[in-house]
C-alpha cells in the first residue's frame, strides 16, 4: 500500500528539533520535543486535541515562539531575531485549517502577493509561477475569482498553491481537511498526495488515517505536549506500543 | 404675524453662496484626508510595541473626544502663531477638522482592524511578509471595508462641522451666509437656503462614499 514512501527520503536533515519546550504561562504546551525530519520525508502528526501538535508545527515557522531547545530548518538556526525568522519562513510553507485566503484579492493575486513582496519577483514572473501552480492543484480556471466564490475544498487547494509559490523546501499542514465538508476532503488529500509524490518534505497534522497509511514515512503520536510514540505507519497502526496510542486509535478508528 | 418673504438678497448673493459651498467641500475633503491619515497612523501607533507611543495615542484620542470642537479650533488658531506658524483661517480649519476627525477615525478604524481574524495575519507572516506589509497589504482593506459605514457617518458629521470654522472666518458656507444676513437682515431666507444647501452637500458626500465603497470594496464575502 505504501507506494509513495518508496520514493525515499535522502539522508540530509531538513528539520531538527532538539529539546524544544514551550509554556503558555504556567501551562507547558510542549515538553522536550526531539524530532528530526529528513529531506523528502513525510510525517503525520496526530494526537488528541490539546496535545500540542499544532503548537509544534507552528513553532517550526515561529508563529509560536519556543522557550527552550533548538530548532533548525534547512541548516538555519531558528532564533528569535527577525532575520533568522524571515530566513526560515522563506523555506517553509504553511496550510491552515481555515484556509486563510485573503478575501480582497483574487485567487491569482493571493498567489502573487508574497512572491512579489517578500521575494521581490517581477509581476510577470510571479504571475507565471502562480498560474503554473494553480494548474498543478487543478484550479487554474478559477484564477480570476475571489476566495468567497469558491468551495472550501477549492479554497484549500488555492491555499496550497499560494504556499508553493514561495518554492518552499518544507510544507506544514495544520489540520488541512478539518474545516471541510466530507465530500471535499478527497480533493484536498489528493492534492497533498500528489505533492508528496513529487518529493516535498511534509509535516501534516491530521486525523486522516487513510492518508497517513498511504503517504507517511512516519507517524508521530503526541499527548499532553510530549511525543509518546513514533513509528512507520504499518507498525503504528498494527502494533501500537503505548496504552495512550491504542486508546486514541481505538477512538478514531473504532467506528 | 405679518412677514413678507424676500429672497432678493439670497438670489443676489447666490454666486457667493455657491462658491462658498465649494469652500465647504474643500474644507471637508481636505479634513477627511487628513483625518484618514491620522486615523490609520494612529491605529498603527496604538498597536506599537512601545508603550509611550500607545499612551500618546490614547491621550490624544481622549483629549480630542472630550473637548468641544469650537475650543479646539480656537486653540489651534491662536496657539500655532505662538509656535511661530502663522496660517490663514482656511488651512487652520483643515488642520483642526483633520485632528478632530482623526481622533474619532482612530477608534473606528481600530475596531475594524480588531475584526480581522488572527489567521489572516498568520497566513501573511507564514508567507514571509513583514508585519508592516501584513498590515498594509492584508489587514487594512478588509478592516476599512468592515467599518466603512461608521466612517461614512463620522465623515458626514465632519462635513457639517465645517460650519464651526466660521468662528475663525474660514472660507465656507456658514461664514459667507452670515455676511449676507448681516447686510440684509433677511435671517430666515438666508438660513432656509443654507439649510437646504447643507442637506444637498451631505447627500453628495454620502453618494461619494457609496461610489468609493462600490469601487474599492466590491469583492464578494460570504
Amino acid at each position: 500500500m505504501s507506494d509513495i514512501s518508496t520514493t525515499k527520503a535522502s539522508a540530509e536533515t531538513m528539520i531538527s528539533m532538539t529539546g524544544v519546550a514551550k509554556w503558555y504561562g504556567a501551562f507547558q504546551a510542549l515538553n522536550d520535543i526531539n524530532v528530526s525530519v529528513r529531506k523528502g520525508e513525510k510525517i503525520v502528526l496526530c494526537g488528541p486535541s490539546g496535545s500540542g501538535k499544532s503548537t509544534l508545527i507552528r513553532c517550526i515557522n515561529h508563529l509560536e515562539a519556543y522557550q527552550q531547545g533548538e530548532i533548525r530548518v534547512g541548516g538555519i538556526l531558528l532564533g528569535h531575531q527577525a532575520k533568522s525568522i524571515d530566513a526560515v519562513r522563506r523555506e517553509v510553507g504553511m496550510v491552515f485549517q481555515q484556509f486563510n485566503l485573503f478575501p480582497h484579492l483574487t485567487v491569482l493575486q493571493n498567489c502573487m502577493l508574497a512572491p512579489m513582496r517578500a521575494l521581490g519577483l517581477g509581476k510577470a514572473e510571479a504571475e507565471g509561477r502562480a498560474r503554473q501552480l494553480l494548474e498543478r492543484v487543478k484550479i487554474a480556471e478559477q484564477a480570476e475569482k475571489y476566495p468567497a466564490q469558491l468551495s472550501g475544498g477549492q479554497q484549500q487547494r488555492v491555499a496550497i498553491a499560494r504556499a508553493l509559490c514561495m518554492r518552499p523546501q518544507v510544507m506544514l499542514f495544520d489540520e488541512p481537511t478539518s474545516a471541510l465538508d466530507p465530500e471535499m476532503v478527497k480533493e484536498v488529500l489528493d492534492t497533498m498526495i500528489d505533492l508528496a509524490r513529487e518529493g516535498m518534505t511534509m509535516i501534516c497534522v491530521t486525523h486522516e488515517m487513510g492518508f497517513a497509511r498511504q503517504v507517511a514515512d512516519r507517524v508521530i503520536f503526541m499527548a499532553s505536549g510530549a511525543i509518546v510514540e513514533e513509528a512507520p505507519p504499518v507498525e503504528f497502526f498494527s502494533n501500537p506500543k503505548h496504552e495512550r496510542t491504542r486508546k486514541f486509535l481505538g477512538e478514531i478508528l473504532g467506528h | 404675524m405679518n412677514y413678507t418673504l424676500d429672497f432678493t438678497p439670497v438670489i443676489e448673493g447666490m454666486p457667493n453662496l455657491l462658491t462658498a459651498c465649494l469652500g465647504t467641500f474643500v474644507l471637508a475633503i481636505c479634513g477627511m484626508l487628513l483625518a484618514t491619515v491620522i486615523g490609520i497612523g494612529g491605529v498603527v501607533l496604538r498597536t506599537s510595541k512601545i508603550k509611550a507611543l500607545r499612551w500618546l495615542v490614547i491621550g490624544f484620542v481622549e483629549i480630542i473626544r472630550n473637548t468641544p470642537f469650537l475650543v479646539q479650533i480656537f486653540f489651534i488658531y491662536f496657539a500655532l502663531p505662538l509656535a511661530g506658524l502663522r496660517l490663514d483661517p482656511t488651512p487652520t480649519a483643515i488642520i483642526a477638522l483633520g485632528i478632530n476627525g482623526g481622533a474619532y477615525a482612530i477608534e473606528i478604524i481600530r475596531g475594524g482592524v480588531q475584526s480581522i481574524s488572527k489567521g489572516q495575519v498568520e497566513a501573511g507572516l507564514a508567507l514571509g511578509l513583514h508585519k508592516a506589509q501584513v498590515f498594509r497589504l492584508i489587514v487594512l482593506k478588509p478592516a476599512l471595508r468592515a467599518i466603512f459605514p461608521s466612517l461614512t457617518s463620522q465623515f458626514v458629521l465632519l462635513t457639517l462641522t465645517t460650519s464651526i470654522a466660521s468662528a475663525i472666518s474660514a472660507y465656507e458656507l456658514t461664514s459667507v451666509s452670515q455676511r449676507i444676513e448681516s447686510d440684509s437682515f433677511r435671517s430666515f431666507e438666508v438660513y432656509f437656503t443654507v439649510t437646504a444647501f447643507y442637506l444637498v452637500i451631505s447627500w453628495l458626500m454620502m453618494r461619494l462614499f457609496a461610489f468609493f465603497s462600490a469601487r474599492y470594496f466590491a469583492y464578494p464575502v460570504k
